[in-house]
């Protein structure tokens, strides 16, 4: 026990400050807002794996090293998109998991956000499109933000997730789709009252 | 291995270690494997190609490994209609090779397994992808297939069904097990849910192109690609690369090595309830991945391994800095050994966990670190004398009780290895060019390139096409033998060891699926 508490306190504390949300990785500006009335400074995300290399999981990994601490930003990766208010997809999408993110998709409750990871989960990268892949992510299910990158390191990765919940990121709601009528639309694009919330 | 004795003709094969090359006979097909197997022998890979544009039918392609080198059994299919004789009654993991060569070029295996495995109802089933007059059509949707997993029936017995979405950051794939209460009596694996067109990719792709796609078929084992792909190509051409070329390539596999094993070390000892072990593991892999950018421009080495050599140089401050990380690194390392096998708890997990004899690894193939965990001495950096290996006399890891706890040894002894190999490789660097020019490649010209990654063997074959093109290129990673040994390691284990034991292999699902 004692060789293990000094190896802790001989590292000390390694993370680093986070970088700032890069706004230009966002594509799509919805619901950022509300979401982020909703989850504060809490945010879960379910990974997925729709084809890729592994090599974005690798940097995915990284993000949980004590350098970058996701967690110690209020951010953790759960185990079920029951659970999750973002996916982070990386690509291309192969058309044997398509069905299966789709699925996951619809399993993700609303409000939710999607981050394209990598070059091939924002453009289908080096495989492209083909008998077999279904190339970028959004031509599956929609995609908020798109981190480019063969494989995005860590810090980019980590400026893509914090864009798409920065509210410095959210365009006019009004341009966005939206099912929501009356008072939580008004609420949600800042206009009304604001919604209670589930969270404390 | 001496196949005249079976009549069989040879002619050399173009690759770095000695190999040959033989058309047989279906008769000559098994008597060669069983020559093979009872030699010590092992199938390395086995894959099909479209030969109908030559009026050759179809090709089986069978790629055997000894201690003499590699023999590439080449058996010709006149029509899609003939079969060639079951290959897995000898070699137990070719069965899931020769239903993907079916599944890709529909090529027809005497075999009692003839479900699908690469297929997955994404195209027709008559419908194969890597024949040449193959044009995928927009209407061909994602499908649904009802695969047959085998079943056990009995009193209390049910099944658990994970994946292809796995909870924790993995790559897809599902895993049927059948349970009673928490032990496993059966695990079956269903793969191929990576499957994105990287063999067909390959054929439209350019010779440099084709390196950059070799570098992302499994992006944990880049450098292993990537260099088998160059050394396949560079034998085609006949070309020398220049030696300090070589000796980089080597300083950046054993990086590539201490990269992985630093990380799977880290989520072994999470996965055994020991979270300091991640955080310090994953430290350590960070520092070293960080200095990778510094130097090579890339943290994970991709596509520093080009065609005639590699595309970053090694200044020598840099070199001092990596000396001085290295040392770093195995301070650390040991004190965490230290910490890991002093560790009563983490010990109860790894021991007896996902046990697999040396017997039943020989007889499956098992390959690379896991092989040597088992008893199974193969290295090829010991084997052949492959540059630079030939001069930095490789200590080959190895442990016989094949359990967790083996494999996690083996993982401490070859990232040590390895970062002592670095140290030589930076005292000894020749001097040189990085980079030699590639001469345009002769058509129709076969070659194979295998590099011992850090999981094991990788294994690249391709024959040119016209201009500069590729006209086949068959990657194979380690992963084919390896995949079908956990269904036995997990046997008699219970489910919450599932995790740890198949984190002690951390085998690649893109690698395999391609």
């Amino acid at each position: 026990m004692l060789h293990i508490l000094r190896q802790i306190a001989k590292c000390g504390i390694k993370t680093e400050p986070p970088p700032a949300p890069a706004d230009e990785m966002v594509l799509v500006a919805r619901l950022q807002e509300k979401i982020l009335r909703v989850l504060g400074r809490a945010l879960t995300i379910r990974q997925v794996d729709a084809g890729s290399c592994n090599g974005c999981e690798l940097e995915i990994h990284a993000l949980a090293n004590p350098y970058y601490n996701i967690e110690g930003l209020g951010i953790k990766f759960v185990a079920s998109p029951r659970h999750a208010d973002m996916l982070l997809v990386t690509g291309p999408v192969s058309k044997h998991m398509a069905i299966a993110l789709k699925r996951t998709y619809d399993a993700t409750p609303d409000p939710k956000l999607v981050v394209a990871v990598g070059d091939c989960g924002c453009s289908g990268g080096i495989f492209g499109e083909s008998y077999a892949s279904l190339g970028r992510v959004s031509n599956v299910i929609p995609v908020d933000v798109a981190v480019p990158g063969c494989p995005p390191a860590p810090v980019a990765l980590l400026q893509g997730i914090l864009a798409a919940i920065s509210v410095s990121a959210a365009a006019p709601l009004a341009t966005e789709p939206t099912m929501e009528t009356g008072a939580a639309a008004a609420a949600a694009a800042g206009t009304g009252p604001a919604p209670s919330s589930p969270v404390p | 291995m001496n196949v005249s004795p079976l009549g069989i003709s040879s002619a050399s094969l173009a690759c770095a270690i000695p190999a040959q090359r033989c058309p047989v006979s279906s008769g000559q097909l098994l008597t060669a494997c069983r020559l093979a197997w009872e030699h010590g022998g092992q199938l390395a890979a086995l894959w099909a190609s479209d030969e109908r544009d030559r009026e050759r039918g179809f090709c089986v392609h069978v790629l055997l490994r000894d201690r003499d080198g590699l023999t590439l059994l080449e058996h010709t299919l006149p029509d899609g209609g003939a079969s060639y004789p079951d290959l897995s009654t000898i070699f137990p993991v070719a069965s899931r090779m020769q239903r993907a060569a079916f599944d890709l070029v529909g090529t027809q295996c005497d075999a009692d397994d003839a479900r699908p495995w690469t297929w997955q109802a994404a195209w027709p089933i008559d419908q194969f992808p890597l024949r040449r007059d193959f044009a995928a059509l927009p209407k061909w949707g994602p499908g649904e297939e009802d695969y047959p997993f085998v079943r056990v029936s009995g009193d209390g017995v049910h099944d658990i069904a994970v994946g292809p979405v796995h909870a924790g950051i993995i790559e897809p794939g599902h895993f049927r097990f059948q349970v009673v209460g928490e032990k496993v009596l059966r695990l079956e694996e269903r793969l191929s849910y990576a499957h994105k067109g990287i063999e067909k990719r390959f054929e439209a792709l350019s010779i440099a192109e084709g390196s950059r796609l070799a570098g992302r078929i499994s992006g944990d084992s880049t450098v292993a690609f990537g260099w088998a792909y160059a050394q396949a190509v560079e034998a085609i051409a006949g070309l020398e690369i220049d030696r300090r070329a070589i000796w980089l390539r080597a300083l950046l596999l054993e990086r590539e090595r201490v990269a992985n094993h630093l990380g799977d070390l880290g989520y072994l000892g999470n996965d055994g309830g020991f979270a300091v072990g991640l955080a310090q593991f994953s430290r350590l892999k960070e520092d070293l991945l960080r200095l990778n950018r510094r130097v090579f421009g890339h943290r994970l080495l991709m596509d520093v391994i080009v065609p005639g050599g590699v595309a970053h140089d090694l200044a020598p401050d840099e070199a001092a800095e990596m000396r001085s990380q290295g040392a770093a690194l195995v301070r650390e390392i040991r004190v965490l050994r230290d910490i890991y096998d002093d560790h009563a708890g983490l010990q109860d997990r790894f021991r007896n966990c996902g046990r697999v004899s040396n017997e039943l690894a020989a007889k499956l193939g098992l390959c690379g670190f896991a092989a040597r965990a088992s008893g199974v001495a193969d290295d090829l950096r010991c084997d052949f004398a492959l540059a630079p290996y030939d001069a930095l006399t490789v200590r080959r890891a190895g442990h016989r009780d094949g359990d967790v706890a083996a494999r996690v040894a083996v993982r401490f002894d070859e990232a040590l290895e390895s970062l002592r190999l670095i140290d030589v490789i930076l005292d000894a660097l020749p001097q040189g060019d990085i980079l030699t020019a590639l001469p345009p490649l002769r058509e129709f010209k076969t070659a194979v390139g295998c590099v011992e990654g850090w999981r094991g063997p990788v294994w690249v074959a391709l024959e040119s096409g016209p201009a500069n093109t590729l006209r086949r290129c068959h990657p194979h990673d380690p992963s084919w033998q390896n995949w079908p040994v956990i269904e036995h390691a997990v046997i008699g284990n219970i489910v919450p060891d599932f995790p740890l034991i198949n984190k002690s292999f951390n085998l690649s699902y893109s690698g395999h699926d391609l």
